[in-house]
């Protein structure tokens, strides 16, 4: 400590200033590390050659694959993307008016089995989702819906009412002043939620129906077991897994990658914008416990 | 110990302190498990037993109104001038009654015998005979000994397990829902017979439905989400439960083949009797757990490390930074799992990199040891990114005052980290910590896109050395129709997640009467 006063603050803000090229140079590297994968997938997508390569840059560029997707016979991933977004739109609808209801449910109006029907929602979530898929598949077989469509719509959508736990944690922090106000205004509690709830919910409608449409849009698991072998009513996840297989990938990797790439678009953008909210909803959940 | 001699420990004995309660809890997590399925079991009773009070007391104290409806559902609402619902009421019954002749008593009376059809014994010269009463109401002779097992190879004449149990399972949901609106009738009934002794009148059609809108509100949210529950969330679920008590597996697949009770076999299966299976499942439960604690806690060490660095003070585009680690956290998992599994594939880029710098190619897919080191790293290289936003909300929401008063009282930034930053992270995000754990037993995309639960191994019964109990689970059900043994993973991996939650919470609490953060 034999420094003076000044050079103590100089040295100090040399260190700081080693300390903080350290960090850039630590969150470069990261960064390089993070994105790497997806460089060398956009990249691939317009690599001439079709099967997989093993060097990073492609020796010449195409747009071929991006022309083939929506050409190719065998793979149609026109028809995929279609199916796709019906899947995910529908569900994304149909759950996020359920969560809604459930949820206000739950956290504005007091009756009996609500403290049973919280429980029960912990309950059944602990079961692994995809573990009864053999039991619904049978089930829609008897309802008429094997390897349709609408069969997917109802599994993503028929658990939306136990996905309350986020919105319910919203609309807890609604102040119920509000509407006890209504109520003595003569408000019934259907026109509460409808006219005065709802519209104060902006940011919770915008997440539920961002995560209820994400879902379907990515799942994989329940899609591969229940369009198996009818390839018409394939989405987009299963097809572009299905152009991985041993036969296809010599010549189907770049298609592959041009798919990924145009599906990929508009759910990183999506999830870009709204990150927000996401944020809020998993910890705003959390605070609370 | 108390608080006192806990304040007293040095930290490396507080740690200690920490793991071995950890592990002490195991015990008492698993006992407040069964613990609470009998507080469960006790509440059904009691509830049951003041229904019966309240159901007796009210036929007792009804009037002949009331007391017809227990029989007649909707008499004593008709009786009491609600003609609507009371014929709402009496509909209800005879729909029911017709459901149950035509329909339900079919499959009730199925659902006892191991074979899934009806049976009868007849003594005959030789001993007993058996006759099976199949679908259509043919007859068909079953069995001459009595005893069952054997395989049934005659699809026209017996009707397919799997709708036996299916409807089996829909009937007595039926019924239940039946017996919640005969409750709801008597119920009715004698309150519009209190109504009209008090000189009032009950509620007309019109004006009941009106209570839908506000008073009962929550029937009308509530009603359609609950009905689809059920319908094709409930009733597949304790459909899948039954499965695991018969033997429905690659052999068993109705209508051709069909599948008959087994009692707790396939249990016994799991966890002694088939030395192949019980080894897999042994096996595989131990690689979940440690691929659960690593995937979690790597993720959230590193994570918040992250967040740490780019929310540094000083350090400019935080904006920058954190959008390139969000990119990779939003495109979909599938995609970029692929991606990683063709890249790190045996002749694939990141191995030829290394063999053009010199280094010797790297197994890392399909090496069991390599196998799963790979999938830890790569899932931290899925859920970094998530932690890291999560975390930087948290580390901008702690109070800058505890830093600064820190700061006055002469705390360094290590210091800082672990008195300030840390316990408050960790106690915002405990049950985010808890939701993860929970959801990392359950991971499958990582696991099955990345190495598909290989390198597959010839001791182990359809699994590879990265399978997880859900991926196992998967493949039992897609791959080799095993329906029986996935179904008893699935209640297995229920129980796990159950009890782990179980001890995460306790845990959660204790540390919240520590640390006053709030």
């Amino acid at each position: 400590m034999t420094n003076t006063n000044d050079s103590m603050k100089t040295g100090y803000a040399q260190k700081r200033k080693a300390i903080n090229t350290i960090v850039y140079i630590i969150l470069s590297v990261m960064v390089v590390i993070w994105i790497v994968p997806i460089i060398w997938l956009i990249l691939q997508s317009f690599n001439t050659e079709m099967g997989v390569t093993t060097k990073f840059f492609p020796s010449s560029f195409t747009f071929d694959h991006y022309i083939a997707l929506f050409t190719d016979e065998q793979y149609p991933y026109g028809k995929w993307i279609l199916n796709t977004f019906m899947v995910a739109a529908l569900s994304c609808v149909i759950s996020t008016l359920f969560i809604l209801m459930v949820s206000y449910a739950l956290s504005r109006l007091r009756f009996k089995v609500r403290k049973t029907f919280l429980n029960l929602g912990l309950i059944l979530g602990m079961f692994p989702g995809f573990m009864s898929m053999a039991a619904t598949y049978n089930i829609m077989d008897i309802f008429g819906l094997k390897q349709q469509l609408f069969a997917l719509v109802i599994v993503y959508s028929a658990g939306a009412g136990l996905g309350y736990q986020v919105a319910k944690g919203f609309f807890d922090t609604i102040p119920r002043s509000l509407d006890e106000a209504a109520k003595i205004d003569g408000a019934t509690r259907n026109q509460i939620f409808w006219q005065i709830i709802l519209p104060l919910s902006k940011p919770i409608i915008v997440y539920t129906a961002l995560t209820t449409f994400t879902g379907p849009w990515a799942d994989y698991i329940f899609v591969s077991y229940f369009m198996k072998d009818n390839e018409s009513n394939w989405t987009v996840a299963l097809g572009l897994y299905k152009m991985l297989d041993k036969e296809a990938i010599s010549t189907h990797f770049t298609t592959f990658c041009a798919g990924a790439v145009l599906i990929a678009i508009p759910i990183t953008i999506l999830f870009i914008i709204m990150q927000r909210f996401y944020v809020e909803g998993v910890t705003g959940g959390a605070v609370k416990g | 110990m108390d608080y006192l001699d806990y304040v007293q420990m040095t930290k490396g004995q507080r740690f200690a302190y920490r793991i071995k309660s950890f592990f002490t809890g195991i015990p008492g997590a698993i006992k407040k498990f069964f613990a609470i399925v009998g507080a469960i079991v006790k509440k059904i009773f009691l509830g049951l037993g003041h229904f019966f009070q309240n159901y007796g007391g009210r036929f007792v104290k009804g009037d002949i109104g009331t007391k017809l409806s227990y029989v007649i559902m909707g008499a004593g609402s008709m009786l009491h001038g609600q003609i609507m619902k009371g014929l709402i009421f009496l509909a209800t019954e005879v729909a029911y009654i017709y459901f149950m002749i035509t329909f339900g008593s079919y499959y009730l009376a199925r659902i006892y015998n191991s074979n899934m059809i009806l049976l009868t014994t007849t003594k005959t010269a030789q001993g007993y005979e058996q006759w099976g009463t199949g679908a259509l109401g043919k007859e068909v002779a079953v069995h001459h000994t009595g005893t069952f097992g054997s395989e049934l190879k005659n699809p026209d004449t017996y009707d397919d397990s799997n709708k036996v149990l299916l409807f089996f399972v829909l009937t007595c949901i039926v019924t239940i829902a039946f017996i919640a609106v005969y409750i709801a009738n008597t119920k009715s009934a004698y309150a519009s017979q209190q109504l009209k002794r008090e000189g009032k009148k009950p509620l007309n059609f019109l004006q009941e439905m009106k209570t839908f809108l506000d008073e009962r509100f929550h029937v009308t949210l509530l009603t359609l989400p609950i009905v689809l529950l059920i319908t094709f969330n409930i009733l597949p679920i304790i459909f899948t439960i039954f499965m695991a008590f018969t033997n429905y597996d690659e052999k068993h697949q109705p209508p051709a083949n069909l599948y008959q009770w087994v009692g707790v076999k396939n249990f016994a299966d799991v966890f002694y009797s088939n030395p192949m299976k019980s080894e897999t499942f042994g096996k595989i439960l131990i690689w979940t757990l440690i691929w659960a604690v690593f995937a979690t806690f790597t993720n959230y060490i590193f994570g918040i490390i992250l967040a740490l660095l780019i929310n540094k003070k000083g350090i400019k585009a935080k904006g920058f930074w954190r959008t390139m680690f969000v990119v990779t956290a939003a495109v979909p998992q599938f995609v970029t799992l692929l991606v990683m599994k063709l890249m790190l594939d045996d002749k694939g880029a990141v191995n030829s990199l290394l063999t053009s710098v010199g280094i010797p190619a790297v197994p890392f897919l399909t090496n069991a040891t390599w196998a799963r080191i790979t999938v830890i790293v790569v899932n931290m290289w899925v859920g970094i990114p998530y932690t890291m936003l999560i975390t930087s909300g948290l580390l901008m929401n702690i109070p800058e005052d505890l830093y600064e008063s820190a700061r006055i009282d002469g705390a360094n930034a290590v210091q800082q980290f672990t008195k300030i930053t840390f316990p408050y992270i960790l106690f915002v995000t405990t049950p985010y910590l808890i939701t993860t754990f929970v959801g990392n037993i359950n991971n499958f995309n990582v696991i099955y896109f990345l190495t598909g639960g290989g390198p597959a191994v010839s001791e182990y019964y359809r699994a590879g050395k990265t399978d997880l109990l859900v991926t196992w689970l998967y493949k039992l059900t897609v791959d080799t129709k095993d329906y029986n043994l996935a179904a008893v993973i699935g209640i297995m991996v229920f129980i796990i997640c159950a009890i782990g939650s179980l001890i995460a919470f306790n845990m959660s609490k204790a540390s919240k009467n520590e640390e006053e953060f709030s």
